[in-house]
C-alpha cells in the first residue's frame, strides 16, 4: 500500500502541474462521454421517429417494391391479402398505395411519391386526420420540407399527374389542407399523402396497397405469398449502420483529446523522471527498488486518470444530466443530416459508456505513464543522485 | 557479521571507463569499521571517498575485492538484496539534502519508516523523536523550500537516523553550510553517534569536519595514505 500513498502524495504534491493534466484529461473524459451519449441518443431518437411515423411494428412489402428502384413502382401493388384484411379492420395494421406522379407548384414540374394512407389510421403517427375531407376536392397533406421546396401551403392548390393501373395518365387538382412537421424526411421530402380511397380510385387499383405498416403489438405476422415481410431490424437496419459510422466519425474528435491529454502525461512523466533524477537517487539510497520506482512513476501517472475522473464527475455529471433533460438544439441544417433527428437531440448515456470510458481512458494512461519510466529501469543509483541520467 | 566489524573491504578496487582507457577511483582499499566509529575519508577531490561510501552503501558495485557490509558481500547482491540493505541498516546523509520537494519536514523523515513498513503510530513516534534529536519538531509541517540550508541538512540528518541503522554515510554533509550550521550539524551527529552508537563514515575535505572526527582516514588517487585514530583529549575543550 505504500507505493500508491506515495503516489498520490507525489502528484498532489506536484500541484498546478498535476491539476492541468487532470483538468485536460478530464475533458477528454466528459466529451467522449457526451459525444458517445449524442450519437447514441441521436440513434435512438431517430430509430424512435422511424418506428413512430413511418415503420409502425414492420411492414408487408409487395414483393415487387423496391424504395430505391422507381422503375419497379408501377407494378409494385396488389390487392391486400384477405389474412390482412381482419388485421386492418382491427386496427392492427394499415395499408399505404404508392405510385410516382408529378405535380405542377407554380408553373414548374416536380417529380413525387404520390402516397394514399387510410385517414383514420392510428397505427403511425402520420396526422392523416387532416385529409379526412368530406366532398370532391381532393385533400393533400405534406411536409414542413415539401411545402418549402415547392412554396405550397395550406389552402394552395397543385395539379397531380399520375399514370393508373393501365397506364394511362390522368390529372387532377388537389387542395393542401395541412403541412406537418415531422423529423422523419422520408415521409416528407417529395410526398404527397392523399386518401387511401381515392388514391385507389384515382390510380384504379381497388383494394390494392403497396405496403401494408402492421401496428408495434401485432406478435407473429403470418407469412403471405406475394408479400415479403420486413421487421424492424431489416427496416432499420440502414439507420443504425449510419449512426455506427457518424459514431465512429465522432470518435476522431475525442481520439485527438484524448491523444493531446496523454501527450501532457507522457511528457509530464518524461519531464518529471529528468527533474527528478536525484529523488529517485535518493529513493534508491532508502531502499526502494528499481521495480518500486517504476511502480510509482507509473501510478503517479495513472493517477491522473483518478483525479480526473473524480475531477469529471464533478463538473461533468450536472453538465451531462442537464444535457439529458434539457437536450441539445440541432440547427436546421441537420434535415440534410441523413436520418430524422428532432429540433433537439437527447443524449442517451449507459453505465457501459461511462465505465468503459473510465476504463479506457485508465489503460491508456498507464499505458503512457509507463512508458517513459523505462528509463528508470537502466538508472544506476549514483549517476541519479549526481543528477545524471545513465 | 564478521564479529564486530560493521564495514570490512578487503583489496577493493573501482575502475571507471574514461574515453580509451581506465580510470582507478580505488585501488587495493583495506578498511574496516567498528560500531560506534565516527570515522572520515579524507582528501582531495577525486580521491576516491565519494566511490568508497558509494560501495560500502551497496549503490555502486566494486571492480575487484570485496566488501562486506553488515555481513552481507555487497558484490553478490541482488538490486532488491542491496535496496533492502540500505533500507535496513544503512542511512544516508547527502551534501545537497536530497529532500523530496513535495513532502513535508515530517513526510520526509518518515519516508524510511514507510519502507519498513511501521504503522502510523509508531512512525509519528519515531519521526517526532528524530526531529527532537534535530531540535526541528516545531518544523514538523514545513516543505523542504520553507527551511534553510541548515536546517534542510538536520532534517536530512533526522531521515538518516529516524530508522536508528548500523551505519550512516555522510558524503560532504557540511559543503553547503556555513560554519555555524557546520558546527550545529556536526554535534548533532556526534551526539547521535554516541547516544545510538551507530557507525559515521563521512567523506569529506571539509576541516570543520575533520576536526570532530575520532578516525581519519587519508585517501590520495584511490589508496590509503593514512589511517590514524584521533585521541579524545584532542578534540575535547577545544573551539572547533
Amino acid at each position: 500500500m505504500i507505493i500508491p500513498k506515495l503516489a498520490l502524495r507525489n502528484l498532489l504534491g506536484a500541484g498546478l502541474r498535476t491539476w492541468l493534466n487532470v483538468l485536460v484529461l478530464s475533458f477528454s473524459f466528459v466529451a467522449i462521454i457526451w459525444t458517445q451519449g449524442l450519437y447514441k441518443g441521436m440513434g435512438d431518437q431517430a430509430i424512435h421517429s422511424m418506428i413512430d411515423i413511418e415503420y409502425g411494428g414492420g411492414q408487408y412489402w409487395h414483393e415487387k417494391y423496391d424504395p430505391y428502384d422507381p422503375l419497379a413502382l408501377q407494378d409494385a401493388h396488389g390487392k391486400v391479402p384477405a389474412s390482412l384484411k381482419k388485421m386492418i379492420g382491427n386496427g392492427q395494421a394499415t395499408p399505404v398505395l404508392i405510385t410516382q406522379g408529378v405535380i405542377y407548384p407554380s408553373g414548374r414540374f416536380q417529380s413525387v411519391l404520390l402516397k394514399g394512407i387510410d385517414p383514420s389510421q392510428t397505427i403511425i403517427s402520420l396526422p392523416s386526420g387532416f385529409i379526412d375531407v368530406e366532398g370532391e376536392e381532393l385533400p393533400a397533406l405534406i411536409g414542413s420540407r415539401m411545402a418549402k421546396s415547392t412554396g405550397l401551403k395550406i389552402g394552395d392548390m397543385v395539379t397531380i399527374r399520375w399514370r393508373d393501373a393501365y397506364g394511362t395518365f390522368d390529372a387532377r387538382d388537389a387542395m393542401i389542407v395541412h403541412v406537418m412537421s415531422t423529423t422523419v424526411q422520408s415521409v416528407d421530402e417529395g410526398q404527397i399523402w392523399i386518401p387511401l380511397k381515392k388514391m385507389q380510385e384515382l390510380t384504379r387499383m381497388e383494394d390494392e396497397a403497396t405496403l401494408i405498416i402492421v401496428s408495434k403489438d401485432a406478435v407473429n405476422p403470418p407469412d403471405i405469398q406475394g408479400w415479403e415481410f420486413k421487421s424492424l431490424d431489416v427496416l432499420l437496419k440502414n439507420i443504425r449502420e449510419l449512426v455506427e459510422v457518424k459514431t465512429a466519425g465522432s470518435s476522431i474528435i475525442y481520439v485527438i483529446l484524448l491523444l493531446l491529454a496523454m501527450l501532457g502525461i507522457f511528457d509530464t512523466q518524461v519531464l518529471s523522471i529528468f527533474r527528478r533524477r536525484k529523488e529517485i537517487g535518493t529513493l534508491m539510497a532508502m531502499g526502494l527498488t528499481r521495480a518500486k520506482i517504476i511502480g510509482l512513476f507509473t501510478l503517479e501517472g495513472a493517477m491522473h486518470s483518478v483525479l480526473a475522473a473524480i475531477v469529471a464527475a464533478v463538473y461533468g455529471i450536472p453538465l451531462l444530466i442537464y444535457f439529458a433533460k434539457k437536450g441539445w438544439a440541432m440547427p436546421q441544417a441537420v434535415d440534410s443530416y441523413g436520418f430524422a433527428i428532432g429540433e433537439k437531440l437527447f443524449p442517451t448515456y449507459s453505465a457501459g459508456l461511462v465505465i468503459g470510458t473510465t476504463l479506457l481512458v485508465l489503460i491508456v494512461t498507464t499505458i503512457v505513464s509507463f512508458l517513459p519510466t523505462r528509463k528508470i529501469a537502466k538508472l544506476k543509483p549514483t549517476d541519479a543522485l549526481r543528477g545524471k541520467l545513465s | 557479521m564478521e564479529n564486530t566489524y560493521l564495514i570490512k573491504t578487503k583489496d577493493l578496487v573501482k575502475t571507471y571507463r574514461m574515453g580509451g582507457g581506465y580510470l582507478i577511483a580505488l585501488n587495493q582499499v583495506n578498511l574496516e569499521f567498528k560500531e560506534g566509529e565516527f570515522a572520515g575519508l579524507v582528501g582531495p577531490s577525486g580521491s576516491g571517498k565519494t566511490t568508497f561510501l558509494n560501495i560500502v552503501g551497496s549503490l555502486d558495485s566494486p571492480s575487484e575485492g570485496s566488501a562486506v557490509v553488515m555481513g552481507r558481500e555487497v558484490e553478490s547482491l541482488s538490486h532488491k538484496e542491496a535496496a533492502e540493505l540500505r533500507n535496513r541498516y544503512i542511512g544516508f546523509i547527502f551534501q545537497t539534502f536530497n529532500l523530496l520537494p513535495v513532502y513535508t519536514v515530517f513526510e520526509n523523515v518518515e519516508f524510511p519508516l514507510l519502507l519498513l513498513g511501521l504503522n502510523a503510530a509508531e512512525r509519528k513516534k519515531k519521526v517526532m523523536n528524530a526531529l527532537e534529536w534535530v531540535q526541528l519538531a516545531d518544523r514538523a509541517k514545513s516543505r523542504p523550500a520553507q527551511l534553510s540550508g541548515g536546517e534542510c541538512q538536520r532534517v536530512a540528518i533526522a531521515r538518516a537516523v529516524v530508522k536508528v541503522p548500523s551505519i550512516i554515510l555522510a558524503d560532504e554533509p557540511t559543503a553547503n553550510l556555513d560554519a555555524e550550521n557546520s558546527h550545529n550539524i556536526l554535534r548533532t551527529m556526534e551526539r547521535l553517534n554516541q547516544e545510538l552508537r551507530t557507525t559515521f563514515v563521512f567523506a569529506t575535505h571539509d576541516e570543520k569536519v575533520i576536526r570532530y572526527l575520532r578516525r581519519k582516514i587519508t585517501l590520495v588517487d584511490g589508496k590509503v595514505a593514512k589511517d590514524e585514530i584521533i585521541e579524545q583529549q584532542d578534540i575535547k575543550g577545544d573551539n572547533r
